[in-house]
């Protein structure tokens, strides 16, 4: 039956090319428009550590003592000494520090000119805790970076950039003038959003695009990296002013972040009584003046963040309503369709069709015109995608369809079709089979 | 022309009326903020920055060790000075639509609870002001003896120059000479008001005025380094920049030229508002797409009914009506359901600026984008009933004989 009804669609859609035309054409540019923007939504509002999203989770503390404005939240990042205290008390099953600086790299043993690149100061927990892959060598030990040895890993761009792409380890690097031997080369790494050093996202969140862009190229045990780049790191922001810019250890300044794994939930419940109990103890000391402690986790950090651009946002609601407009549209193009078809129709009741089977038909021809809007509307996707690669932003390169949205655009073009073609169908159902074979 | 039978008629086509009047309203709604969308995308974009964009460039340098800030300010500024097409070089610490070097909530009173906004300090040495060719319209531009040492990043007090609607915001009464703007203990003086200065990355946020700009004079020294303002003579910038770079690069390794950060305001406002430029594309290509689905839409339906009533239209031809008037007839029809779509698209308008308002930062739809909604979709609606209505009225009398 489903195969008759099929032919019949066929037929139908092809007495009328104009109107089927202009109804897959509809439903294409509503699709491509929509899929395009929802493409774009989903790679950036995707978990970047699927399985392990859940056990990693970003403690804030607020050291900051202005009590000028109301402290609604704890900062986005701590104060040197409350890292360092948090982090060394190594409570949670794995605990890594974030700090974020640009320097100066210099390759002896090549001819390029000094490069500006962003440096990670951060613990040797950060590989396996974030699963970073390497290409050659591995990361430093605890007890290099409890020494501040003087060892880095590098980013397969960078490694591309200085050395061709060959294996590095054991090579040298001069960094703000001091030698430093790398240890490991990573693999190809792009989390999207580079979520570990996400802050401050619900400041001016139209520019929070910059969290897709890409991971630092030189990365160092915290020690190490203080002890070389000091004088130029900068603040998230300061209560108390530091008294040579760039110096930041014994400021009062926001500057680091913190990362702990936490493999169970009775875990999660210890460590944010351990904070809880840390501000207490500092508001004692008279060090702070706030007790509010945060310890979301890695999706609930994001989304506090909205790292996805109130832009994108906006052009998803919009491409909706247009596909509303789209759906409108061919609910009543279909309408005109069947109820053209009245005499036809009434033929088929006479000869003993029932209303379910002309409904049955009627939903068919939708479905055949979604199927087909479908395959423009995928199209359409394609092209808007490789629109949005031409554009400057950081995600740009990042907008390619995967398998769940190509098969998400048939299914939404059919769906579409299919709901815009109820309404007419039932109409075209309750056509009375003797009054339309009068006329014909 | 008699309203009476077009509502006649359309009564008995209710669900098609009622679908179309939908699609009216749902277009006039999107139409409508996405057009004041656009307009306020565009406004930003060529919002006055108060400085001669195409005259004025940044050159930015990194790399330098801080001891060595001298030295490096006094081969830059040497270099630049002597460069062919320079007219004046000074440090600054950020211009307009680059990188934001010291944004702070400032305060009129040191014991005020909560601040009143978030400024952006443009800290400038000695030549800063005059090269950016700010114009001053109460009090007077830094002088000699104004440029005091910069700890952290911006003197511990200074005398400053704020802008004109920065002035009016902060002292609507007027009178903003000698008053202080404090941040934490740092006091700074207003000794002058300029008539214009944007920050350097505008329009973020609501708490984040455009043009809540403060220039603070600053001396030359570890804090204040390797950004430098050039005013280049007209026509001249691409191949002074060209030069600057060589130059730069032939300093030696001592310091980085900042790629990014090197060139004039005019192309840093380019990229600034790059993705404005692409959302306003983006919105255009909705509008389009949305008025050629709606006129297709009506031109269907319109056809459809034009076959429908043949016979009807025969009759009526038959029994008198002229060419003319069967024109007018779908002409009519028409305008009612656009117009029935458009009162009712006002309200969805409305309701959809709320809904914007919530979730991004949108302002209220100004009543004036309402007509223009309206105005667009009436047009749409008469262009696309017109060819379905003119086969229309060429339907011959005779019609009306056939097989009644």
């Amino acid at each position: 039956m489903f195969k008759y009804y099929l032919q019949l669609a066929v037929h139908s859609l092809k007495r009328y090319p104009v109107l089927t035309g202009l109804m897959v054409l509809a439903i294409a540019v509503g699709i491509g428009a929509s899929m395009t923007t929802l493409t774009v939504m989903h790679l950036l509002s995707g978990n970047p550590m699927p399985g392990k999203s859940g056990k990693l989770f970003y403690a804030q503390v607020d050291a900051d003592t202005d009590n000028s404005y109301p402290h609604k939240d704890p900062l986005d990042m701590l104060d040197y000494r409350s890292a360092m205290d948090l982090w060394s008390a190594h409570k949670a099953d794995r605990q890594t520090l974030i700090i974020d600086s640009s320097v100066k790299v210099v390759a002896p043993d090549s001819q390029l000119p000094p490069l500006m690149r962003t440096m990670l100061s951060t613990t040797s927990d950060f590989f396996p805790m974030f699963d970073v892959p390497f290409q050659y060598g591995q990361a430093w030990t605890a007890e290099q970076g409890q020494r501040h040895a003087r060892v880095a890993v590098i980013s397969a761009a960078l490694n591309r950039k200085l050395f061709g792409g060959a294996n590095s380890v054991g090579r040298t690097l001069r960094i703000r003038g001091a030698d430093v031997r790398i240890v490991g080369v990573l693999a190809q790494w792009r989390p999207s959003p580079v979520f570990y050093k996400v802050v401050g996202g619900r400041f001016g969140a139209a520019t929070n695009g910059r969290f897709y862009g890409d991971t630092e190229d030189v990365m160092m045990p915290v020690g190490t990296g203080i002890d070389l780049n000091d004088g130029h790191f900068e603040p998230f922001t300061c209560w108390d002013l530091p008294e040579h810019a760039g110096h930041l250890t014994h400021a009062g300044c926001a500057w680091v972040g913190l990362w702990v794994q936490l493999d169970s939930p009775a875990k999660v419940t210890a460590y944010h009584e351990f904070l809880t109990h840390y501000a207490q103890q500092q508001k004692q000391l008279g060090r702070f003046t706030h007790t509010d402690v945060r310890l979301r986790d890695l999706m609930q950090w994001l989304t506090f963040n909205q790292v996805v651009p109130p832009d994108v946002k906006l052009q998803t609601s919009l491409a909706f309503a247009f596909l509303l407009i789209c759906l409108f549209n061919t609910v009543g193009l279909l309408l005109a369709k069947f109820l053209r078809r009245s005499g036809e129709i009434g033929l088929r009741r006479a000869l003993g069709a029932t209303r379910a089977s002309v409904f049955a038909q009627c939903l068919v021809e939708a479905g055949l015109v979604g199927v087909l809007g479908g395959i423009g509307g995928w199209v359409l996707t394609l092209v808007g995608l490789w629109a949005v690669r031409q554009q400057p932003v950081a995600y740009a390169n990042l907008a390619h369809m995967d398998l769940s949205m190509f098969a998400l655009t048939f299914l939404l073009s059919v769906l579409v079709a299919v709901l815009a073609g109820a309404l007419p169908a039932a109409r075209a159902s309750r056509t009375a089979p003797a009054l339309h074979l009068k006329t014909l | 022309m008699q309203i009476q039978p077009i509502l006649a008629a359309l009564r008995r086509h209710r669900l098609a009326t009622l679908l179309i009047t939908l699609q009216i309203a749902l277009a006039c709604a999107v139409l409508s903020n996405a057009s004041f969308l656009i307009s306020q995308r565009i406004s930003r974009m060529h919002a006055p920055s108060g400085v001669d964009n195409a005259q004025l460039a940044e050159v930015s340098v990194e790399g330098f060790a801080p001891d060595q800030a001298s030295n490096v300010n006094a081969r830059m500024l040497a270099m630049l000075r002597g460069t062919a097409g320079v007219s004046s070089a000074a440090l600054i610490n950020a211009v307009p639509f680059g990188d934001p070097a010291a944004n702070a909530g400032i305060k009129l009173d040191p014991s005020e609870q909560g601040t009143h906004g978030v400024m952006h300090f443009y800290v400038g040495g000695p030549g800063a002001f005059q090269a950016l060719g700010l114009k001053v319209v109460e009090g007077r531009a830094p002088q000699a003896g104004d440029y005091q040492p910069v700890a952290d990043f911006t003197p511990k007090q200074a005398p400053v120059v704020i802008t004109r609607a920065l002035a009016t915001s902060l002292w609507p009464q007027g009178h903003p000479l000698g008053k202080s703007i404090w941040i934490g203990s740092r006091r700074f003086r207003v000794i002058g008001v300029v008539k214009g200065l944007i920050r350097p990355a505008p329009f973020t946020s609501s708490n984040r005025p455009a043009q809540g700009s403060i220039f603070v004079p600053g001396q030359p020294g570890p804090q204040l380094v390797g950004r430098y303002l050039i005013r280049v003579a007209t026509g001249q910038m691409d191949s002074v920049l060209e030069r600057v770079r060589k130059a730069v690069r032939q300093m030696g390794p001592q310091v980085v030229l900042d790629e990014a950060q090197t060139a004039s305001v005019e192309s840093l406002h380019s990229s600034y508002f790059q993705t404005d430029r692409s959302m306003v594309a983006l919105l255009l290509g909705v509008v389009a797409a949305l008025l050629l689905v709606t006129a297709l839409g009506m031109v269907g339906l319109a056809s459809f009914w034009v076959s429908q009533r043949t016979r009807q239209i025969g009759v009526r031809r038959a029994l008198g009506a002229t060419q003319g008037a069967i024109l007018r007839y779908f002409q009519t029809e028409n305008l009612l359901i656009v117009s029935a779509g458009i009162a009712l698209g006002v309200v969805m308008a409305f309701a959809l600026n709320v809904l914007l308002m919530q979730y991004y930062e949108v302002p209220r739809l100004p009543l004036g984008y309402l007509p223009v909604g309206a105005l667009a979709l009436w047009l749409l609606g008469q262009l696309a009933v017109l060819s379905p209505a003119l086969r229309a009225s060429r339907v011959p009398p005779v019609v009306a004989t056939r097989s009644v």
